[in-house]
């Protein structure tokens, strides 16, 4: 239909260049019978041209007509509502595709937020982030290792019992060295996965093992009391050793690569465009996954494109940034905020030769700035927090939240005090002038308002000259892993919900610590937070943590990244997390207005 | 004439090694690694991923094997999509840009000879004046500009209806096509017009359509006849180079509309350090538009007798 509204279009448009030029010609009768004749040759050969315009539309047409059939072919997304009472189902986007669903070797957040509603592990997370049982319907975890007993009811999405052989399977599989899974090292604390993932071991010697089909057995290295939040990572979810050995080698490339034994079920992946998850009928929970359907419409990474799409009904939520927040604020919607979990901090090099591994040197850097200026003054993002510690606001302790418990060190921002140390650093290191500082930051938005806003403020404040090196994200790791920097813009996202997903960060032995820093203190006080078992004196370790960081300033905490987020208003039980998917749906429903 | 087209091909294949080879040494040099992630591994895994990719190997090797795949047409496995054939990945996405550049070449083709026709047609009266300015925005706005633009329109024009007329973004229908591809054909279509101009202004003047205005044919078949087709060989010309630049061109609208293109991926792979991404992505649009450049030259040949293929 739509091709003839712009072929009627262009026919308008050439009658009125006609009847335009047929008012000169009547204007022109007087003049010279040339310009008239010239006139009329014009006039004739729009004609012609119009006629031919015509012709070429219809073809148009029926071209058109044709590559709709054939774009249909290549897949298309759901064109479907934002929220549909009627089919129970709602449509979203998703931000990048996820570059495969395999839960052992996902990383990133798209393929975390598919995998959290079609798989679920031992233990899960309720609707307000506590642990719940899972695929285990109850648990123990001892000093020496855990025992898991599988629920009767736990069930693969064709029909197929999950035992704890496929739990045996997966870890394994995780710590072979073959399979190269980036989220190996979280499985360490199990006896041997280390020397296996580093190719020492093979993987059957792997503390894992089925007593029988309902009961999984852990062995462990040393007290880990945090193993609880562990297994609820994907990495630890189960794999099915039949269907995986049937997949030869491409388990999670496609839809039907996948099993699923969480709420919903990856039913359809057009790489790149769209998918439809749909209700598991075997899924034991009934608090859990409340849609039929939820159609995965839109992959797109343009903020702008996710707003529009929203605007237009035809996706159920969308995150805003600070430049959106006017106009939604004028569309009278509902602004939600919630925190994304990650951290961000200059990373500072310890590595002897640079000027950062000198304390009063770092002091200084430390008394010259101050986060909350570069919050609410040059990030302006509402949904922002400055950030105050190694350790987000959300971080539970023993009873309450820990920075409740245990509140960091105050952040003085003093330039007097940074020239101090200024120049205390300049008569230990026994040079004149300091030599030019690089900080090293990604090629985002955001990155650059980061390193130019600490450029400025170290230039203003302590005289230094700051050199900005702005990489794409690949090389801005390899300069990271390489140590070529002095200053890195950097951010720490956690895996699990536990104080030590941030805590064992700067480790001497953490491969993730790419300044280099290492103090026996540190270290010692990590050992205790892995492995103490009386949760008041790990938190305390965990307290001793966030003081060292701060007195040696192991790092200068920068912000608490957050969301802005508007939701539909009929869509209830819609979550962000700052652990695990970053989008959740498994507890959301469509208020229908009836009840 | 088969001997020309054959020459042709042998030229062509020996470009595409040049660009396959250029591009292999100019990524390896690019500063980065590709194997690098946000969580740090271990040596062990490092050297497991090195193999499965074969950069344990050196440098002249890895050129060797590559050489040897792509003669095979394997084009081997995504760094970031890591269970995906890149043949597969442009064998599922490439449609979908093309599908898209068909539309938006014959928007900008159908348009560019029309309007330039016009143009010339009314030279330095409104309608030419009119038509041009509309060209120097078409060539002047970049086209992020134009599709963020075109989309908010449709928003306020599906809000103002208060139902859905065209699609907001995404793929699969001829109307999830209509604004995408006219945004992707604009700027051509504006380089069109203004070549069209031109080169109809040159034929308006020559001593062929003199001769058959005094030999008193009719306006309309001098206007055909001798005006159009002749202005419209250099059009031509440029239009095998333009569709490749459309097809390949689409990452800004590929984008903003979520239309899952190949576009996409040709931007993203060189971002995320991708070899077999860019690669892949690299010599297939460079083959396409090795093969478009000879495919107008021979129907040259067709179009215009005075070309004579050898």
């Amino acid at each position: 239909m739509e091709p003839w509204v712009i072929l009627a279009g262009y026919a308008f448009s050439l009658m009125k260049f006609q009847s335009y030029d047929s008012q000169r010609g009547q204007a022109g009768l007087g003049e010279e019978k040339m310009e008239h004749r010239e006139q009329s040759f014009t006039s004739s050969a729009a004609k012609q041209l119009a006629l031919y315009a015509f012709y070429t539309m219809v073809a148009l047409a029926v071209i058109m007509y044709m590559l709709s059939i054939a774009a249909g072919r290549t897949g298309s997304t759901a064109s479907g509502v934002a929220v549909d009472p009627d089919n129970n189902s709602i449509t979203i986007a998703l931000r990048q595709e996820p570059p495969q669903l395999d839960h052992v070797r996902a990383t990133d957040s798209s393929s975390i937020i598919v995998l959290s509603h079609s798989m679920e592990g031992l233990i899960a997370y309720n609707d307000a982030g506590s642990l719940i049982p899972g695929m285990a319907e109850r648990w123990e975890i001892r000093e020496d290792g855990a025992t898991f007993w599988i629920r009767e009811e736990a069930r693969w999405s064709d029909g197929v019992p999950v035992t704890a052989h496929d739990f045996v399977f997966s870890w394994r599989r995780a710590v072979d060295p073959a399979t190269a899974a980036e989220y190996s090292f979280i499985l360490y604390p199990i006896v041997n996965a280390e020397e296996i993932n580093q190719g020492n071991l093979p993987p059957q010697t792997l503390g894992v093992r089925a007593v029988n089909d309902r009961v999984l057995e852990v062995d462990f290295n040393q007290p880990t009391p945090y193993f609880d939040k562990l297994v609820a990572f994907i990495t630890y979810f189960p794999t099915r050793e039949d269907f995986f050995n049937n997949t030869e080698g491409r388990y999670g490339a496609d839809a039907d690569m996948m099993l699923a034994n969480g709420p919903y079920i990856v039913t359809e992946w057009t790489h790149s465009a769209s998918m439809t998850w749909e209700k598991n009928p075997y899924y034991w929970n009934d608090e859990k996954g409340f849609l039929d359907t939820i159609n995965v419409g839109y992959i797109t990474e343009d903020v702008n494109a996710k707003l529009n799409l929203f605007k237009d009904g035809q996706i159920s939520d969308t995150h805003l940034v600070a430049p959106m927040l006017g106009s939604a604020m004028e569309q009278r919607w509902q602004i939600d905020r919630s925190m994304d979990g990650t951290v961000f901090f200059l990373q500072l090099n310890f590595r002897e030769d640079r000027i950062t591994a000198n304390k009063n040197f770092r002091k200084a850097l430390q008394y010259a700035q101050d986060p909350v200026e570069f919050v609410y003054k040059a990030l302006k993002e509402p949904s922002y927090l400055p950030a105050v510690s190694l350790f987000p606001y959300w971080i539970r302790g023993v009873d309450d939240s820990f920075r409740k418990e245990y509140p960091p060190p105050e952040h003085e921002f003093n330039v007097a005090k940074a020239r101090e140390h200024l120049e205390l650093a300049r008569q230990e290191l026994g040079i004149e002038e300091f030599p030019p500082l690089v900080i090293l930051a990604d090629d985002s938005p955001i990155g650059s308002i980061s390193s130019e806003y600490y450029q400025a403020t170290f230039t203003k404040n302590l005289g230094l000259e700051i050199r900005i090196d702005k990489q794409i994200f690949k090389q801005r790791l390899a300069k990271m892993t390489a140590g070529d920097f002095d200053i890195v813009v950097s951010g720490w996202g956690p895996d699990y919900d536990d104080a030590l997903t941030f805590g064992d960060l700067f480790a001497s032995w953490n491969l993730n610590n790419r300044g280099r820093y290492a103090s026996e203190a540190m270290d010692e006080q990590i050992r205790i937070a892995q492995s103490e078992l009386d949760p008041l004196r790990r938190m305390e370790a965990f307290a001793e943590i966030q003081r060292i960081v701060h007195e040696d300033v192991v790092m200068i905490p920068m912000y608490e990244r957050g969301w802005s987020f508007v939701v539909d208003p009929r869509l209830k039980g819609f979550k962000r997390r700052a652990v695990g998917p970053e989008v959740d749906y498994n507890f959301a429903y469509i208020e229908t207005g009836e009840e | 004439m088969g001997w020309y087209i054959f020459k042709r091909l042998i030229q062509g294949i020996i470009t595409v090694w040049f660009i396959a080879t250029a591009t292999f040494f100019a990524m390896h040099s690019v500063p980065g690694d590709p194997l690098l992630n946000d969580r740090a591994v271990t040596p062990a895994i490092r050297a497991n991923l090195e193999a499965k990719y074969g950069l344990d190997q050196p440098l002249l090797t890895q050129y060797v094997i590559y050489l040897g795949n792509l003669s095979r047409g394997d084009f081997g496995i995504s760094f970031t999509q890591e269970n995906r054939q890149v043949n597969d990945i442009i064998r599922e996405h490439f449609p979908v840009s093309a599908i898209l550049g068909i539309l938006a070449v014959l928007f900008a083709a159908l348009g560019g000879v029309l309007w330039g026709s016009l143009t010339a047609l009314y030279r330095n009266r409104l309608p030419d004046y009119i038509i041009m300015f509309l060209v120097i925005l078409g060539i002047s706005v970049p086209s992020f500009v134009v599709a963020a633009l075109s989309q908010y329109s449709l928003v306020t024009l599906n809000n103002a209806v208060g139902q859905t007329l065209l699609p907001v973004a995404g793929w699969g229908t001829i109307l999830h096509m209509l604004v995408p591809a006219m945004v992707l054909g604009l700027s051509t279509m504006a380089y069109l017009t203004r070549l069209m101009r031109s080169s109809m202004l040159e034929v308006i003047n020559s001593d062929f359509v003199r001769t058959a205005k005094s030999k008193g044919l009719p306006p309309a078949r001098i206007f055909t006849r001798h005006q159009v087709r002749n202005a419209i060989l250099p059009v031509i010309t440029v239009l095998g180079p333009q569709i490749a630049v459309i097809t390949t061109g689409g990452f800004v609208v590929e984008i903003v509309f979520a239309i899952p293109g190949l576009g996409r991926f040709f931007v993203e792979a060189v971002q995320q350090l991708d070899y077999t991404v860019i690669m892949g992505t690299t010599v297939f649009y460079g083959a396409f538009l090795v093969f478009m450049v000879i495919v107008v030259d021979v129907l040259y040949g067709f179009i215009d007798p005075r070309v004579r293929l050898k």
